[in-house]
């Protein structure tokens, strides 16, 4: 048994392109959720929009990368705007209900073979639709250190990819300090005592679903630039609830909870796959089959999210006083 | 009567003259109503023909439980949509206003059951309570020197205010770690940040301790003093008794009374509605005998 | 007179056991001694089932028949089954049938390979092509759907024939029942607890593979049926309120924090499911493959009709349950106002176990039912939850009546859009049909609105 191949490969994951996109997930999740307590159990839309707005664009319709952007980002506000105008005036299971069903409407469209001319149908689009990001790739070599190995490609995306987290948690972070931060976390506390103060409620839950949006719309744009390929099924409403476990991870309503939790998480997840792995194939554990991993390391994300939401939901380092306000 | 202060003694003046009966007319209304009906299924919740408040009183809304004080409430702050009627603040029609643009012109209430924002500050929840803040943009919000010194201002106010309803020493607490009397105390508070024309609370002494219920009388007395107008609903007949000018009487919906807190409470009509004829002793022999555990 | 906070009864409902009734209580006709005996009982099945994959039987065998989209058998497909140190591929016959002999019950892994599918097929689940399966003893089918790759899954014959409408019509019915079946329950929940179930479409799945196993275990499906609906209510209904959502209510946690971990529960159900009992679609060993009667234009087998009609029955006498017993009554009053029932000698947690307890039964009954019409499969409920939600917000969260109508309206629905949209897409349609009824009116048909302050 390689243990320093698991290593490897759990830092490598950790810091590569699957965390970034999952924190930049996340990340419009704080914004919903954390702060402004909405609960967009739809938040794969958002990348979806995003990832196959590259891939038809770029793809199927012949155009740039840099059209195929503020297109995908333009999509992803109209997507909001469509989820948020039935239900942000109402309780919000509705929000929850509407959003993961837009989701799977999302997902069963580019599926269908009705629309597989444009979407690709089970196959999704593949090809080459982040080349115009790549060739402006200024590394020269492919990156092998202890434990952490990317290709060329990779180190590219990864380090545009944290920067944009950095930017994002920056802007992130003078929001929520902001009078503007003031009033979303009070609608998460209590929505009619804002209104009461003459704020418009509705108008700061639509920025906030529109700007989380938003970052999982980005999330999907680097999934289409990083791996030129998207298909239907890598968007299932798990990726929604992933994020949801790695916000809990990192704490809601913590602007650097995100990150934290990306990176734990899929150090975890990554060590606790390749761990039981290498344990079969070296005949360690005999009652599992290869297959068995997946389901387990699922099984593992679903107990975490219900007890980080039960027990911590102010994050593994979160504060003590504010659980001992009741967490919601 | 409380005779104290200028403004006291104008609207009790001004209201002197007014007669006592449901739906009289006010010499200078800040709030006008008419024909308000909302309908819950069968039942008749508020069926209001016409009310007017005086600008610059204390008026007191009693009733029995579920006489639709709260509903009239929410109606009149867009919380609510009434199946008929209309009504003005300040000459302003406001049918059919969101409850966010009511506030905004001036009407702010507070709720019967209190909605302190428990995991923010106590400052902050003051804070929030501030009127046309720059930084509630969200552009704006990025680039704090748009709005640091309005924020400083509005800070100074809201430690003014938190010192006179003692909540200064919990200033940096979660309100949510406020105790319940603190809370009403908190919210209304609050609503005086976003210094209204009409401030209207919905029991603003239920659940405070009797001790504190003098100064919140103070409080109540000095809004009026500040230039505010106040409506209030309770049920705690000596403060009722204590602070308003005026008393209007709802029952099953309806306005059955109005006048002077001394004359509503020797009006038959208003006794055997709001405590049955059981209770008719203990009122007619001035406030002073009742407890609110006995009304309640 | 009682001071009664009217507030929306979600609000109330994480603390309104703190308001002990002291006075009368509404006795009921639960035992929880009986409970306990039956959990064990369950539990004891369920232990003997995970073991015994191990004990080796003679015979024991993986066959199916592979059949294209037309019915026309695939011949010369090959086929692979691996375990620990056992391999053994072979090649479909010429009516399309293979078997695998293997050495003894446990886990396989089989493959197909995809080159030697005919041109022009491909399977409808991609994850036909490769899925682990567990073999207990005896004959283990495995089933396998298929589509022609040009237009497969969306075979839209819109044709606008009275019979097709008529067959449509009864087909929408039979599944507006079924989604009935679910959306009653998750209503009662909702409107006694306040709670938004993420996780109903599990206690579906649950209740399906308690039939499975005690199909598997020998029992014919008339017995196992409705002792998986009691063990299901008990163990997946009672218990699960009692091991995890009373708990709860009594942390004060809230509602969205709730509906997380409904989310999170239903993961982790789904996947113990995946591991214990693998990716392949499993089906009952009675009434499989029924031919439908026909009536007029109508083709329906005998097995739907049995379980409509049944499931009809369940549904009514939930309604007259609660129109007329006196725990029912008070399951309305908690539903209308949790602190006011409550204060009048209710003794609220126990209407909520019962409401779990009744909740998981019709969802049990509706996994069934699902898993006898189609197939079982760890994510069937997940499948059908968002179905059963837009019957639920169609008909207005927390009404009994409106779940009803609303499952009713999006079975037709559903059906009846075949006639225009592809197949594929049915589910979108009754979806759209949610948002724009959300859109008019929000509180669902039946629903009203909520107040405020
Ligand atoms: N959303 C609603 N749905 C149905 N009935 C309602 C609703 N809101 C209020 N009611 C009913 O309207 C009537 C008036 O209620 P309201 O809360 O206005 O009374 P109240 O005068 O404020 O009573 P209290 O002194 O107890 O606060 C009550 O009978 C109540 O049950
Ligand atoms: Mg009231």
């Amino acid at each position: 048994m390689d243990f320093s191949f698991v290593i490897g490969q759990s830092i490598t994951q950790a810091l590569g392109v699957t965390a970034i996109i999952y924190c930049l997930a996340a990340m419009g999740l704080n914004l919903q959720f954390g702060y402004t307590g909405l609960l967009n159990f739809g938040q794969v839309a958002f990348a979806a929009i995003g990832a196959y707005s590259i891939g038809v664009i770029v793809i199927s319709f012949g155009a740039s990368l840099w059209a195929a952007i503020p297109i995908g980002l333009l999509a992803s506000v109209a997507l909001a705007l469509v989820l948020g105008i039935p239900t942000l005036r109402l309780r919000a299971d509705y929000l929850a209900i509407v959003t993961i069903a837009t989701s799977e409407i999302i997902r069963l469209m580019v599926r269908s073979i009705a629309l597989r001319e444009t979407f690709g149908g089970a196959n999704g689009i593949n090809g080459k639709m982040g080349q115009a990001f790549h060739d402006l790739n200024p590394f020269h070599a492919d990156i092998e250190l202890p434990f952490l190995t990317w290709t060329r490609q990779d180190l590219w995306v990864v380090t545009v990819g944290w920067s944009l987290i950095a930017i994002f948690t920056l802007a992130t972070w003078l929001l929520v300090r902001s009078p503007w931060g003031r009033v979303v976390k009070g609608i998460r506390e209590d929505e009619n005592a804002v209104v009461s103060l003459g704020k418009n409620a509705y108008v700061y839950k639509m920025q906030a679903l529109v700007l989380g949006g938003l970052l999982g719309t980005v999330g999907g744009i680097v999934w289409a630039v990083a791996k030129q390929s998207v298909q239907p099924d890598n968007f299932v409403p798990d990726v929604t609830f992933f994020s949801y476990t790695i916000l809990l991870l990192g704490g809601a309503a913590r602007v650097f909870g995100p990150i934290v939790g990306a990176i734990i998480f899929w150090f975890l997840l990554v060590f606790v796959g390749e761990f039981l792995n290498q344990m079969i194939a070296a005949g360690w554990i005999t009652f599992l089959l290869p297959t068995d991993v997946g389901p387990i390391r699922f099984i593992l994300v679903g107990l975490g999210l219900m007890g980080l939401m039960i027990f911590r939901p102010q994050g593994i380092f979160g504060d003590k006083r504010e659980l001992a306000l009741d967490a919601r | 009567m409380p005779a104290n202060g200028q403004r006291a003694l104008e609207a009790q003046s001004a209201l002197a003259t007014v007669p006592r009966v449901p739906g009289a007319s006010k010499p200078d209304p800040i709030l006008v109503a008419s024909s308000i009906v909302r309908r819950f299924g069968g039942l008749s919740a508020v069926d209001v023909d016409h009310v007017e408040v005086q600008r610059g009183s204390i008026t007191a809304l009693i009733g029995p439980n579920g006489a639709g004080k709260t509903t009239f409430f929410n109606l009149l702050t867009g919380f609510d949509a009434p199946d008929e009627g209309a009504w003005s603040f300040n000459g302003r029609s406001m049918g059919r206003l969101s409850p966010y643009r009511v506030a905004r012109l001036g009407m702010v209430r507070t709720f019967q059951l209190t909605k302190a924002l428990n995991r923010l500050r106590v400052i902050d929840n003051m804070l929030l309570g501030a009127k046309g803040q720059r930084g509630e943009r969200l552009w704006a919000s990025l680039f704090p020197f748009l709005w640091r010194g309005q924020e400083v201002k509005n800070t100074e106010r809201a430690d003014v205010l938190l010192k006179r309803f003692s909540l200064d020493a919990k200033r940096g607490d979660f309100a949510g770690s406020l105790s319940g009397g603190q809370r009403k105390l908190l919210e209304m508070a609050r609503a005086l940040m976003s210094e209204p024309e009409l401030i209207m609370l919905d029991e603003p002494m239920a659940g405070v301790n009797p001790a504190l219920t003098q100064s919140l009388l103070q409080h109540i007395k000095m809004i009026r003093e500040e230039g505010s107008t106040v409506l209030f609903v309770e049920h705690d007949m000596d403060m009722v008794h204590d602070i308003s000018d005026w008393v209007i009487v709802m029952a099953q919906g309806k306005i059955i009374a109005e006048g002077p807190p001394g004359d509503v409470m020797k009006n038959s009509e208003v006794i055997d509605a709001y405590l049955g004829s059981r209770h008719e002793k203990a009122l007619t022999e001035s406030g002073e005998s009742l407890t609110t555990g006995e009304i309640k | 007179m009682v001071n009664t906070p009217k507030v929306n009864p979600s609000d109330y409902a994480p603390d309104a056991h703190y308001i002990k009734a002291k006075g009368k209580r509404i006795r009921t006709r639960i035992r929880p001694r009986f409970y306990v005996g039956a959990l064990l009982t369950t539990i004891a099945a369920c232990l003997l089932l995970v073991f015994a994959p191990s004990a080796a039987a003679d015979g024991t065998a993986i066959v199916g028949t592979l059949k294209g989209p037309d019915g026309a058998a695939l011949t010369n497909v090959s086929l692979t089954v691996v375990a620990e140190g056992f391999t053994e591929t072979v090649s479909t016959g010429a009516d399309g049938a293979f078997r695998i002999e293997v050495p003894k019950g446990g886990k396989y892994q089989l493959s197909v390979d995809a080159a030697t599918l005919p041109t022009g097929i491909t399977f409808s689940k991609a994850e036909d092509q490769n899925r682990s399966i567990l073999v207990l003893m005896g004959d283990k089918k495995v089933l396998f759907t298929f589509a022609s790759g040009t237009d497969g899954g969306s075979t839209t014959t819109s044709s606008f024939t009275w019979a097709r409408i008529s067959q449509l019509l009864v087909d929408g019915l039979f599944f507006g029942i079924l989604i009935a079946l679910g959306a009653v329950g998750l209503n009662l929940i909702f409107g006694t607890t306040g709670l938004t179930n993420f996780s109903h479409g599990e206690l579906l799945t649950l209740g399906a593979f308690t039939a499975i196993v005690l199909n598997e275990l020998g029992l014919n499906l008339i017995i196992a049926a409705p002792l998986a609906i009691i063990i299901s209510a008990i163990l997946w209904g009672w218990g699960q309120n009692k091991i995890l959502w009373k708990p709860l209510r009594r942390r004060k946690t809230g509602l969205i924090a709730s509906m997380v971990v409904t989310i999170g529960l239903a993961i982790t159900i789904r996947y113990i499911l995946l591991l214990f009992f693998g990716g392949s679609p499993r089906s009952y060993q009675q009434f499989a493959g029924q031919s439908g009667l026909e009536f007029g234009p109508v083709s329906i087998t005998p097995k739907s009709i049995v379980f409509a009609v049944l499931a009809a029955i369940a549904i009514a006498a939930t309604v007259i349950w609660l129109q007329r017993s006196r725990i029912g009554k008070a399951t309305r009053a908690v539903s209308d106002n949790p602190a006011l029932a409550s204060a009048t000698g209710i003794d609220v947690e126990r209407v909520i176990s019962v409401v779990w307890i009744l909740g998981a039964g019709l969802a049990a009954f509706a996994g069934i039912y699902l898993g006898s019409t189609q197939d079982v499969t760890w994510n069937m409920g997940q499948r059908l939850l968002l179905v059963m939600f837009a019957a639920v917000t169609l008909g207005g969260l927390g009404t009994i009546y409106g779940a009803i109508v609303g499952a009713l309206v999006v079975g037709m629905f559903v059906q009846l859009s075949t006639l225009i949209i592809p197949t594929e897409m049915k589910t979108v349609g009754a979806l759209f049909l949610m948002i724009i009824i959300l859109l008019v009116r929000p509180q669902g048909i039946l629903g009203r609105r909520e107040r405020v302050g």
